[in-house]
C-alpha cells in the first residue's frame, strides 16, 4: 500500500469555546481530485489554514507523504510541496504577473536571497514563469500590474503562483469565488488539466462543478467531517442530503 | 503566438531593459560633479546633501522596497558616527578604517534588532523602531565616558584621507569623499534592487501574508535587508563624523529619523532616486528657508511636505513618472 499524499490525524482547533475543527481525520491518496464542501461556517477554510500552518492546531498531526509537518512553518510546508491558494485574492498588487510568478519560481530554486546578480541572469526561472502563465492563458497580460488585471485573470494568477512552487498537494480555497458562471467552468477545466501528479483538494459551493470535477468529496459540518466518498456515495448519503444538499434542492 | 524561442527570450529581455542605465541617470550622476565648478563655496552643503542622500537610500531599502516603516533609523546612523569618531579619537585618524568598522557595528545592531523587526508590522513596528531609537539616544547620553554625553564626543581628529587628502575648510575633500561613498553604495544598491532578492523585497512590501504561501522565508529576507540598511546608515554616519570632525548626540536624534522619512516621502519611496532627489530638495530648501527666516524655517518644510503628499502621493519622482506615462500615452 502506498502512502497517502496528505493525511491528518485527530486535528483539533478551538477559538475559546467555539470548536472550529474537531477530530479531523483525512487520508488523501496521491493524484486524486478532492472537493471539500459544507455550509458556510463549517470550518473549510479553517481546515486549510490548519493544514498549511497559518493556524496552529490544538491537537493532532499533519502528514505530508512520510513527513510529519505539524510543526513546520508555513513557508517550509510550501517547500515540501504543500501549497494553497486563497478565497480572496491575496496577490502582489504592484508586481506584474511575470514578476510575481518569477518570484515564486526563484523561491523554489532557492535563489531569492541572491542580491548581487541581476534577475535577468536567471533566464530559466523567468522562462519557467512565463510558461506557467502561458498554460493559464495569462501570457499576453504578463507585463501588466496585478492590480490592473481583470478579476478572472487575478483568480488565475492565484493558481499560477501556486503552480510555480511545484506543488505535490494543492489546496484551492474557492478558486472560482466571484467568477461568473461561464468563466468558472473554464477555470475548473484548467484545474482538471493539471498534471495527475498533483493531488488537488478544492473548496467549492457550486454543486455542478463539484460533481463534474471531483473524484471524491468530503462534507464538513460544524467543524467535523460528516461524510467522505465518491460523488455517487455523497449524493446518496441521507445525512448529507439532510444537512446540506437538502437546502440546495437541485 | 510567436515562435517558442521568442517566447522564452522576450520576458527576460523585458527584465534586462528595466535594469539598464537610463540616459537621465548618467546625466544625474555627471551633474553631481557640477558643485565643484559652479558652487565651490557650497561644497560643505553639497557634502551634507550627499550624506543625507546616503542615509535616505538606506531607509528606502527597508521602507520603500520592503515596506518596513521605521521611525528610529537614526540609531544606525548614530552608531556609525560614534564608531567612526571613537576610532579616530583613539589614534587611528585615517578615515577608511572607521568607514569599515562603522557599518560592522551598525550592521551588528541592525541584525540583533531585526529579529524583533521581522515579527511585527504597521503601528507596532513604528513604535518599536521609535522606542529602540530613543533607547539608544538615552544610552549614548548616559555613557559619557564613551560618547561625551550631551557635550558630544571630544577629541575627534580626522587625518588626511588615504594619508594624502586633508579635509579642507571649503569642503573639496569632504564632498569628493562623501560623493564617492554615495556613488559606490548606490551602485551596490542598484544591483540589489534589480536582483531576485530585490524582487522578494517588493513581494514583502506588496503582500506579507502571501509570501510564505509561495515558499518565501520572509522573516529571513527581512532580517537580511534590515541588516544591510543598518550598515549603509552606519556608513552615512561615519562619513558625517569624518567630514565634520565632530560627533554630537544629534546624530541619534529622533528628529533625524523623522527628517529622513520626510525626505524619502518627498522624493518618492521605493524609487532608487527618490532618496537622492528628496535629499537635494530638503537640504537646499532648509538652507534657503533658514536664510530667509532663521526661526521659522521648519514652518516652510512642513508646508512643503503637506503640499507634496497632497498633490503627489508617490513623491516628486512618483509624480514625474505618472506625468511621463500620461505623456507617452498621448503620443502614439
Amino acid at each position: 500500500m502506498t502512502l497517502p499524499a496528505l493525511a491528518t490525524l485527530g486535528l483539533e482547533k478551538r477559538f475559546g469555546s467555539l470548536v472550529v475543527a474537531s477530530d479531523i481525520n483525512l487520508t488523501i491518496p496521491h493524484g486524486v481530485r478532492y472537493a471539500l464542501i459544507g455550509p458556510n461556517g463549517a470550518g473549510k477554510t479553517t481546515l486549510i489554514n490548519l493544514i498549511t500552518g497559518m493556524l496552529r492546531p490544538d491537537a493532532g498531526r499533519i502528514l505530508l507523504a512520510d513527513a510529519d509537518i505539524t510543526r513546520f512553518k508555513p513557508y517550509a510546508r510550501v517547500k515540501q510541496g504543500l501549497v494553497r491558494t486563497f478565497q480572496i485574492n491575496t496577490l502582489f498588487p504592484h508586481l506584474n504577473a511575470l514578476e510575481a510568478v518569477t518570484l515564486a519560481v526563484c523561491e523554489r530554486h532557492g535563489v531569492a536571497g541572491t542580491w548581487w546578480k541581476p534577475l535577468s541572469a536567471y533566464g530559466e526561472a523567468v522562462a519557467e514563469a512565463y510558461a506557467i502563465l502561458e498554460t493559464l492563458t495569462l501570457a499576453t497580460n504578463c507585463y501588466r500590474l496585478t492590480r490592473e488585471l481583470a478579476y478572472g485573470h487575478q483568480r488565475l494568477l492565484e493558481i499560477a503562483l501556486a503552480l510555480a512552487t511545484r506543488p505535490k498537494v494543492l489546496l484551492l480555497d474557492e478558486p472560482a469565488a466571484g467568477v461568473p458562471r461561464e468563466e468558472s467552468t473554464e477555470l475548473f477545466a484548467a484545474i482538471a488539466g493539471l498534471s495527475k501528479d498533483i493531488t488537488v483538494l478544492f473548496i467549492e459551493h457550486d454543486m455542478d462543478l463539484v460533481f463534474r470535477f471531483a473524484s471524491r468529496i468530503i462534507v464538513m459540518v460544524g467543524g467535523r467531517i460528516l461524510a467522505e466518498g465518491t460523488p455517487q456515495e455523497i449524493a446518496a448519503d441521507a445525512r448529507v442530503r439532510e444537512v446540506y444538499l437538502g437546502g440546495d434542492a437541485r | 503566438m510567436t515562435a517558442s524561442a521568442g517566447a522564452t527570450l522576450e520576458p527576460n529581455s523585458h527584465l534586462k531593459a528595466r535594469a539598464q542605465w537610463h540616459p537621465l541617470e548618467i546625466a544625474f550622476w555627471l551633474s553631481t560633479l557640477l558643485p565643484f565648478v559652479l558652487f565651490p563655496h557650497h561644497l560643505v552643503l553639497a557634502s551634507q546633501i550627499a550624506i543625507t542622500a546616503l542615509f535616505a537610500l538606506s531607509l528606502d531599502l527597508i521602507l520603500g522596497y520592503a515596506g518596513i516603516v521605521s521611525l528610529g533609523h537614526a540609531a544606525f546612523f548614530g552608531l556609525g558616527a560614534y564608531t567612526a569618531g571613537i576610532v579616530s579619537k583613539y589614534g587611528w585618524t585615517e578615515p577608511l578604517l572607521g568607514l569599515l568598522i562603522a557599518p560592522a557595528v551598525a550592521g551588528l545592531a541592525g541584525y540583533a534588532s531585526s529579529f524583533i523587526i521581522a515579527r511585527f508590522s504597521h503601528l507596532t513596528l513604528i513604535m518599536i523602531t521609535l522606542g529602540l531609537g530613543v533607547l539608544l539616544h538615552e544610552a549614548a547620553n548616559r555613557a559619557e565616558w564613551l560618547t561625551g554625553g550631551s557635550d558630544g564626543l571630544q577629541g575627534v581628529r580626522i587625518g588626511p584621507l588615504l594619508g594624502t587628502f586633508r579635509f579642507d575648510l571649503y569642503g573639496y575633500t569632504a564632498y569628493a569623499y562623501s560623493l564617492t561613498v554615495l556613488f559606490l553604495v548606490f551602485l551596490l544598491m542598484r544591483r540589489l534592487i534589480n536582483s531576485p532578492f530585490g524582487l522578494a523585497l517588493r513581494g514583502i512590501r506588496e503582500n506579507r501574508t502571501r509570501m510564505p504561501a509561495i515558499g518565501a522565508p520572509s522573516h529571513a529576507h527581512i532580517r537580511k535587508i534590515y541588516t544591510i540598511a543598518a550598515m549603509i546608515a552606519g556608513i552615512a554616519g561615519a562619513v558625517l563624523a569624518h567630514t565634520t570632525s565632530t560627533v554630537s548626540l544629534g546624530v541619534l536624534d529622533f528628529q533625524r529619523s523623522a527628517e529622513v522619512l520626510i525626505i524619502l516621502v518627498l522624493g518618492g519611496a521605493g524609487r532608487i532616486y527618490g532618496g537622492l532627489v528628496g535629499a537635494i530638495i530638503f537640504m537646499v530648501a532648509r538652507d534657503q528657508f533658514s536664510g530667509i527666516a532663521p526661526q521659522y524655517w521648519y514652518f516652510w518644510i512642513g508646508a512643503l511636505l503637506v503640499t507634496v503628499v497632497m498633490l503627489l502621493p508617490n513623491g516628486i519622482l512618483g509624480g514625474a513618472a505618472a506625468l511621463t506615462r500620461r505623456w507617452r500615452g498621448l503620443t502614439p
